[in-house]
């Protein structure tokens, strides 16, 4: 992925929502490097649902309907700890 | 410097529920309307509103806008301008509805109507008994809103500049607002955009604070840009504050823990509360309890190596307990506190929610700085101040206000659009090489302040000196200390200079809004002497004389902070509605 998307992809990781600005930062901060081509692209994915459904499937509030997601979710879950 | 113009009949800057609902006026009457955003329209902070929006629909019992008007009057303790009120809670249930018809999924009622749930401070017959007035979509309301204005604009092409910074405000010579001076976050391109008429809904500011409930957005750009360019801040020192955030995130605690048993400690372990209030100890109301939790921490008894916080302790109840009856707070506190509450007790302190103050503006959204009406600026949302807050929101009414006041300036934009010559005159660039020369100062500065410093230094000092609950010399003290955040900040540098959605760069320029939010906040709240509404000084106590420390003889009157040398200068509360009688100064009590 190149320069100018990874960028793209910090910013948008800016939420509407603190708990997910938050979360996302740390994520960010701490994973993103070592994410795989693939991984990026399901994080990309990912930060196109809506603020309220990404935060529910980070709390575990509810189970993401894609399923191709899960991982990627989960990951960002481990993240905070 | 030559910078490309963009040419529009209006530009919006904001695309949160206020820019959303003003654009729709403007597009759906054929006008060629931009909005800028710094997010996607639908990741704007007002999704993070939840509790609903009030209008006396009366849909499960008797309800009247007079009423609704009685409760703002009150809840903003008599410093709402009576006309503009008025305005809005006559208007709120045609906002409402017309939401309704634009696809917003509200709950309903068996027989098809809005249902209306209870809300704080909502009342029938003038303060009497507790009335339903709240409309909401489950418990995403503001996210249901964004989305129904946000297609219903698409519909009528709203021009979307997503990703997109404005960053200054342009005036002419007469101080007649010609556009604004804006960014592309992927290019780092400045570009004007020139229009007849120019909106500034760019919501409010929470992140002066070290602890916010607020989106990271929140950085009040609309405020600085208007501060720079000589317009006034209106009331800036009141601000709702939440008394328990979890300390260092700002992610809410509900009071509800409170009522489940939870109990707050300070750095000896003692139950404080049975000092302050020894009857209801820890579930006394949310003034009494933050101003407790400050005295505390401002005395020295704070906890963590800062002793800027206090406990909120759990461990005595069931596990069972809690995880039955609160396990969102569980989870919030284990992501966000490090701490799992069965264990350990939560850090918390009072975390600041909601601006009340901003630009002033009348009911129309027009701008209006010494009664005159700044000619092609107008602004609604968090960051206008038109003021049916005053000293204190009632909660709903500030997706109430988005509606009113989008709708409102909307239409005074179409009627000035209209009125004004087909061409647009010729581009002042004074202030466009003043926007240049920032962004080229940040480019060019070396052996500055780290972003990072200058922030935390701001938000410490709003913290400490300027929270829920203020004390005189700390007031004193924290201006000096904001003049010299705001040293710091003139000097801020960036290490990565690079022009592609640089983070870096964007968060140094929304710094250099923050800081004039965190001034005018600083200097005005030193300068009113008084306690009135989320404005609460220790050295203005409650007295016979002054009941709840409010100073009605000296005190009547609204805040204009100007960048200028910090000027305060003040104007009279607007106390006579549009067509009822005003509604007479009382002692605020619930
Ligand atoms: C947790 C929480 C819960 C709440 N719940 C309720 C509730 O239940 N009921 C209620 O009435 N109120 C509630 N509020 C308050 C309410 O949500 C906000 O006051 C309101 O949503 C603000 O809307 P706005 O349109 O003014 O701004 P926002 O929704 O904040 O939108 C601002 C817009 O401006 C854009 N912007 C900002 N700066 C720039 C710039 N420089 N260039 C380009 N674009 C820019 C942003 O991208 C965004 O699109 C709540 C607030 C919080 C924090």
């Amino acid at each position: 992925m190149d320069e100018i998307e990874l960028k793209r992809i910090v910013w948008r990781s800016r939420r509407g929502l603190l708990e997910l600005d938050l979360q996302l930062e740390r994520f960010v901060a701490e994973a993103l490097p070592q994410l795989s081509e693939a991984d990026l692209l399901l994080y990309r994915e990912l930060l196109q649902l809506p603020d309220n459904d990404l935060l529910d499937y980070l709390n575990g509030r509810s189970e993401c309907p894609n399923v191709r997601l899960a991982p990627m979710i989960a990951r960002i879950r481990d993240a905070q700890r | 410097m030559a910078v490309p113009v963009r040419k529009f009949d209006a530009v919006i800057v904001g695309a949160g529920g206020a820019g959303l609902r003003a654009a729709l006026q403007l597009s759906e009457a054929g006008l060629k309307t931009a909005v800028l955003s710094k997010v996607f329209p639908t990741r704007s902070h007002t999704v993070a509103a939840q509790g609903g929006v009030s209008a006396s629909l009366g849909n499960s019992e008797p309800d009247h806008w007079h009423w609704h008007m009685y409760d703002t009057v009150k809840g903003s303790d008599w410093l709402g301008d009576q006309d503009a009120i008025e305005f809005m809670c006559r208007e709120a249930p045609n906002v409402v509805v017309e939401l309704e018809h634009f696809g917003m999924p509200f709950d309903r009622n068996a027989d098809g109507t809005i249902y209306q749930r209870p809300f704080g401070g909502h009342m029938s017959n003038f303060g009497e008994k507790p009335v339903r007035r709240a409309c909401a979509a489950a418990d995403r309301t503001g996210h249901a809103m964004l989305h129904a204005l946000y297609q219903r604009n698409v519909r009528a092409n709203t021009q979307f500049f997503v990703e997109w910074m404005a960053l200054d405000l342009v005036r002419d010579e007469q101080g007649n607002v010609q556009g604004v001076v804006a960014m592309e976050m992927e290019t780092s391109e400045v570009y004007v955009f020139q229009a007849k008429a120019t909106l500034f809904a760019t919501g409010g500011a929470g992140r002066i604070f070290a602890s916010s409930t607020n989106a990271f957005i929140n950085t009040g750009d609309g405020l600085g840009m208007a501060a720079r360019a000589g317009i006034p801040l209106e009331d800036m020192e009141f601000w709702q504050f939440h008394p328990t955030g979890v300390a260092g995130a700002g992610v809410l605690i509900t009071e509800g823990v409170r009522g489940e048993g939870g109990i707050l400690r300070n750095s000896a372990g003692e139950r404080f509360m049975e000092r302050y209030a020894p009857n209801a100890k820890d579930l006394a109301s949310r003034d009494v309890v933050s101003r407790a939790m400050v005295t505390e921490i401002n005395e020295g008894r704070g906890c963590g190596p800062n002793k800027d916080h206090v406990l909120l302790d759990i461990t005595h109840l069931d596990p069972e307990v809690i995880k039955s009856k609160l396990p969102g707070i569980r989870e919030i506190s284990i992501k966000f506190a490090g701490v799992d509450p069965i264990k350990a007790p939560i850090p918390v302190v009072p975390t600041c929610h909601y601006q009340m103050g901003g630009i002033p503006t009348n009911y129309r959204g027009e701008v209006v700085v010494h009664d005159q009406v700044v000619s092609g600026f107008y602004a609604a949302g968090e960051v206008a101040c038109a003021s049916v807050h005053g000293a204190n929101r009632l909660g709903t009414n500030s997706l109430l206000d988005l509606l009113v006041f989008g709708k409102s300036s909307g239409n005074s934009m179409i009627e000035f659009i209209k009125a004004a010559p087909k061409d647009l005159p010729p581009l002042a660039t004074a202030d466009v090489d003043r926007s240049l020369a920032r962004v080229a100062r940040l480019d060019g500065q070396q052996n500055g302040t780290p972003v990072e410093t200058a922030r935390a230094a701001m938000q410490r000092t709003m913290q400490n000196h300027c929270g829920v609950f203020r004390f005189k010399d700390m007031l004193k003290e924290g201006v000096e200390k904001i003049l010299e955040v705001e040293s710091m900040v003139k000097t801020i540098e960036i290490a990565d200079k690079s022009k592609t959605f640089n983070t870096a760069r964007l968060e140094a320029l929304e710094l250099e809004n923050l800081i004039e939010v965190a001034k005018a906040t600083m200097i005005s709240a030193e300068a009113r002497t008084e306690s009135r509404g989320a404005h609460v000084r220790d050295d203005a106590a409650d007295t016979p004389e002054h009941p709840n420390g409010r100073d009605d003889q000296n005190w009547l009157k609204h805040t204009l902070w100007f960048r200028d040398a910090n000027r305060l200068e003040y104007k009279p509360v607007n106390l006579k509605p549009l067509t009822v009688e005003t509604i007479a100064l009382k002692t605020r009590s619930y």
